[in-house]
């Protein structure tokens, strides 16, 4: 083999491409050739310090949303409301109870779509660059930085004396719309706090949830639906959730 | 941008969330490198997902990586077709250089010590930098992740002229490469 048919052939071996055959040529003229193993190696190197940096750029929120707005928006499948009518033939009794448990149904379906975005969006956050809008540990500049961007205001405060600290907020999206992230770090660990309406104003109490190696903490206040994520251990979040809560009553109280 | 109403399934919208929207940052990606413009490549990734949720009914594979990918691509030569009408044009390399023998290009003995490192901004700026139809090769190849294959679908040529525009595209980055490196030392 040539010095010029391995200086292409080289790339298909790095690529793992090369059937056997061709490649044990390649490695044998690599192998007695100072020239084309010099430069092998270089191109491994370049490839690894690629693959080792920051090259990707992260689709902005914007263009999300605008493909998002351009789609039909999620509904109830029919199939599932189909179900329903059919429970719903049934005694006046029978229909109620299968109401009621067809709504349970559907809910920790969409409640497992919802999370199940929410640790997209949290990962999303975790590429270089992607995590805050707002770079702030004060509460006071992260809180104003949402007027106007949601048709929420998600609580801002600042756990830092409690072992929490903030560094930032983020506009993100999940479940078709736009929401509010504050974000929070405990050591190395990043605290996505995703914050959205519901209509319901009823509290629910905080349950703890693993999706792909994450925690998920989510609980519900006031008209406000929360969903924290982390890496952090399910106790530490629990912990998290437990002084967000605590903070926010005492705010409320005092 | 709505979706005329024939296409108005919810069911549809949902399957082709799931399958397509995971990929937005890899087509944003694809379309910031080919481009080289912020804008233009979020004009383009928006046509491609339309695009391809209107032939989504049609799609059985392959992967779907690089079907949205064969898509943006080509919203982006519509792009190219319209700035060689326009006074800025970008530059493209005549017919006939991607035949030039790579061994002209860079002739300088590798040296021995090893490759200095750059930050992300320094290595997206060499790999823009690059002449099409190498960018495209080297961008699916290296940022992305495909198969000489998939490339070769992608971009409708064969699997050989992958492989030497690959072969090419690599050339040029390291004489990049070297170059930058001399510029910092």
């Amino acid at each position: 083999m040539t010095c010029e048919e391995a200086e292409v052939l080289i790339h298909a071996l790095i690529d793992g491409e090369l059937d056997a055959g061709h490649a044990r040529e390649v490695e044998a003229h690599v192998e007695g050739c100072a020239h084309c193993a010099a430069l092998m190696k270089e191109y491994q190197e370049i490839r690894q310090a690629i693959a080792e940096s920051d090259v990707r750029y992260k689709a902005p929120l914007e263009l999300r949303r605008k493909i998002e707005k351009a789609l039909p928006q999620p509904q109830a499948a029919p199939s599932r409301r189909s179900v329903l009518r059919g429970f719903a033939m049934g005694s006046a009794v029978s229909a109620m109870a299968a109401t009621g448990l067809v709504a349970i149904v559907l809910r920790n379906d969409d409640e497992q779509r919802i999370e199940n975005e929410v640790v997209s969006a949290h990962l999303r956050s975790l590429q270089a660059g992607h995590l805050i809008d707002v770079v702030s540990t004060d509460q006071h500049t992260v809180k104003p930085w949402f007027n106007g961007k949601l048709d929420v205001s998600p609580p801002v405060i600042d756990l830092t004396a409690q072992g929490f600290t903030l560094i930032g907020g983020r506009l993100d999206y999940v479940n078709a719309r736009e929401i509010g992230a504050v974000v929070y770090k405990r050591r190395q660990h990043v605290i996505n706090l995703f914050v959205a309406q519901t209509a319901n104003t009823e509290r629910k109490a905080a349950q703890t949830s693993t999706l792909q190696g994450f925690n998920i903490r989510r609980w519900s206040d006031r008209g406000l639906n929360y969903w924290a994520v982390s890496d952090l251990g399910a106790d530490e979040l629990t912990e998290f959730g437990d002084k967000f809560e605590a903070t926010m009553r005492a705010n409320k109280e005092g | 941008m709505v979706v005329n109403a024939s296409q108005d399934d919810p069911e549809k919208a949902r399957r082709f969330r799931e399958a397509a929207l995971p990929y937005l940052d890899d087509a944003y990606t694809l379309a910031r490198y080919l481009l080289r413009d912020a804008a233009d490549a979020e004009d383009a990734v928006q046509e491609c997902y339309l695009r391809a949720y209107k032939h989504f009914d049609s799609y059985r594979g392959p992967a779907m990586k690089p079907w949205l990918f064969a898509i943006l691509r080509n919203v982006c030569r519509a792009e190219y077709a319209r700035r060689k009408t326009a006074p800025t044009a970008v530059e493209e390399l005549p017919e006939g250089r991607e035949q030039t023998p790579m061994w002209n290009e860079a002739p300088e003995t590798p040296e021995k010590q090893l490759l200095r490192r750059f930050d992300g901004d320094t290595v997206r700026k060499l790999v823009a930098a690059l002449a099409e139809p190498f960018r495209e090769t080297f961008v699916l190849r290296e940022i992305q992740n495909l198969s000489y294959r998939e490339i070769a679908d992608v971009a409708a040529v064969p699997v050989g002229t992958v492989m030497s525009r690959l072969a090419r595209a690599r050339a040029m980055l390291r004489s990049a490469w070297l170059a930058e490196q001399e510029q910092v030392k």
